[in-house]
């Protein structure tokens, strides 16, 4: 069930019966689902029930493993990106991606911001002092920039786990996406990281849209706006999160929720 | 399992011990060997590199003829010449397409394809080098003569083309090796920021395998400028200064194989073609230890 504001408001991805394979698994089940903008959804769900998955769609990287068959329909700011028309650099400029695990670029800091840049631009089209403020923009919107003014020549997989999520936070940022997609982003963080993470969500909700995938039901109240439950492969319940944590609809929903908080 | 842990060295069985001596008796053997090697040839060459022979000569002098009744001269120039721009041709050919292959088949093959492509590429590593020779004797020598209205097909270009076949192999499976060893995080990072194949190519897979890649191209050289046969056999195996890829040419391999039978033993002639072994030596030496300072210089970057 969608919530009436959800139906009036704006969605940033609108998926309907939405199906995926892997090979002849069935990972997804039928899923529709509407994102509103400029809010932070969080995706729940037991271990193995699709929710990287599900995300992994919405810029079209699960299309990397050779075995995957999708069925449904996606649409992102109101275009449906498996057009034949749409192109996967563009739909990933405008959905960004942050993974479990930070997978900076073996680069520098510097190199890493403006890498999504350089990609996306005409060769040398970036004059110097440009790319030292867009660098130096990023790097503040994250909070890193007092730390690492000093050493942004330096390899970006030096840099301890938390700054290099942020980093890899960061390196969205000058592509100006609408969406950002975040898979566990603070599973390989300690709680200080976690904390700093969320906050950084916080501050940036509003200018994006946030979907983000979280085995951290505590996460899952703290930061989201709505929540969605997965339970092998379908979409169970999609609410406000107060809501769904507080009166699920759905009693595998109440399983979970309680599970972990009974 | 006693031998793991604390127990270690008050109750290890003897059979533990023999083969821990055995692995190491390996590990310290082949130090010995290029030891022993280097001294072997350096003891035969050794009298006259001390005593008699003209270093300046032997170096810069275009004039090779050790069997001259009158005035003998042993001047390796046009040799070490020889041997530098059939490999400098041979790598131009073999790094572009060996570089390319392995980009092919690490990043762009169904891996079905992949393994069939592997086993060529190892069917091509495992031609000996005399039978490259005679391909260039025979077929690639009328090639060039059709294609290039040459004189004679034996030239610097055709035992160049014979060593980058010879040397494509290494460069593929090294580079490959290399490619691979990035981790697909890399991959799906710049994937999922918008790049595309040949943007992930040249801005993340090349960067981050490049020592891998120098690797493959330094020991792709290293085999060319070691190659005999091919290039004896391809080449004219005429003493000349090179002038372009249509020169015939003669490497410092090629003439100690062919000379060395011919020789009478610990005579000059003889101790000069050991002397052109300690220089062939001194070469691989210094191109390896190039190599390592690239390398560490790259990694402390
Ligand atoms: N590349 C793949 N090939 C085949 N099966 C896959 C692949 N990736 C995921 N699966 C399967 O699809 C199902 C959903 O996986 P997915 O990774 O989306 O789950 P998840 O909800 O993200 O789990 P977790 O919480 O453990 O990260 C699982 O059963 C998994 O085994
Ligand atoms: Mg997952």
């Amino acid at each position: 069930m969608i919530s009436e504001r959800i139906a009036n408001n704006k969605n940033s991805i609108e998926a309907e019966n939405l199906s995926l394979w892997y090979g002849d698994f069935q990972a997804l089940i039928d899923v529709s689902l509407k994102i509103p903008v400029g809010q932070i959804t969080a995706l729940i769900g037991p271990s193995g029930c699709g929710k990287t998955t599900l995300l992994r769609c919405f810029n079209r990287v699960n299309e990397r493993y050779g075995n995957v068959t999708t069925t449904g329909e996606i649409k992102v700011l109101g275009k449906n990106i498996y057009d034949a028309d749409v192109s996967l650099p563009e739909l990933r400029k405008t959905v960004g991606m942050v993974f479990q695990r930070p997978n900076p670029l073996p680069i520098s800091i510097y190199e890493n911001i403006l890498f999504g840049l350089r990609i996306h631009s005409p060769l040398r089209s970036l004059s110097r002092s440009d790319a030292d403020a867009i660098v130096e923009e990023a790097l503040r919107a994250v909070f890193l920039w007092d730390d690492l003014k000093d050493k942004l020549k330096a390899r970006a997989t030096s840099l301890q786990l938390e700054q290099q999520q942020k980093l890899c936070i960061a390196r969205l940022l000058p592509l100006k996406p609408k969406i950002i997609l975040m898979d566990e982003p603070c599973s390989a963080l300690d709680a200080k990281g976690t904390l700093a993470v969320e906050e950084l969500m916080s501050v940036l909700s509003g200018a994006y849209t946030f979907l983000i995938v979280t085995h951290n039901m505590a996460q899952a109240r703290r930061v989201s706006d709505e929540c969605i439950f997965m339970f092998l492969g379908e979409l169970i319940e999609h609410r406000e999160t107060q809501a769904l944590f507080q009166t699920p609809e759905n009693p595998k929903t109440a399983d979970y929720v309680q599970m972990r908080y009974g | 399992m006693k031998i793991l842990g604390k127990n270690r060295g008050t109750n290890v069985p003897l059979s533990e011990t023999v083969i821990e001596l055995f692995i190491r008796l390996c590990g310290i053997s082949s130090i010995l060997f290029v030891f022993g090697i280097f001294f072997f040839v350096f003891r035969e060459g050794a009298d006259f590199l001390f005593g008699g022979l003209d270093l300046g000569q032997f170096l810069t002098s275009p004039e090779w003829y050790p069997t001259s009744l009158g005035n003998k001269r042993y001047g390796t120039l046009a040799l070490i010449l020889g041997t530098f721009s059939v490999t400098a041709l041979a790598m131009l050919l073999a790094v572009p397409f060996g570089l390319g292959a392995a980009i092919f088949v690490s990043e762009f093959c169904s891996p079905k394809l992949r393994e069939t492509f592997k086993i060529i590429i190892e069917l091509l590593a495992a031609i000996p080098s005399v039978v490259w020779g005679f391909i260039g004797l025979t077929l690639m020598n009328q090639l060039i003569i059709k294609l290039f209205n040459a004189p004679i097909g034996l030239t610097m270009l055709n035992g160049s083309i014979m060593l980058a076949l010879m040397s494509v192999p290494i460069i593929v499976s090294i580079a490959e090796d290399a490619l691979k060893a990035v981790p697909d995080s890399y991959r799906e990072a710049a994937e999922a920021l918008g790049a595309t194949r040949w943007q992930l190519i040249y801005r993340v897979l090349l960067p981050a395998a490049k020592n891998g890649l120098l690797a493959a191209v330094l020991l792709g050289a290293a085999r060319s400028i070691g190659e005999t046969m091919a290039v004896l056999m391809a080449t004219g195996h005429s003493v000349n200064i090179p002038e372009g890829p249509l020169s015939w040419i003669r490497t410092l391999t090629a003439t100690i194989a062919a000379e060395l039978g011919e020789v009478a033993r610990g005579g000059e002639h003889y101790q000069v073609l050991f002397i052109i072994g300690i220089l062939l030596f001194t070469i691989t030496f210094a191109v390896n230890l190039i190599a390592d300072l690239v390398i560490k210089g790259i990694r402390k970057a």
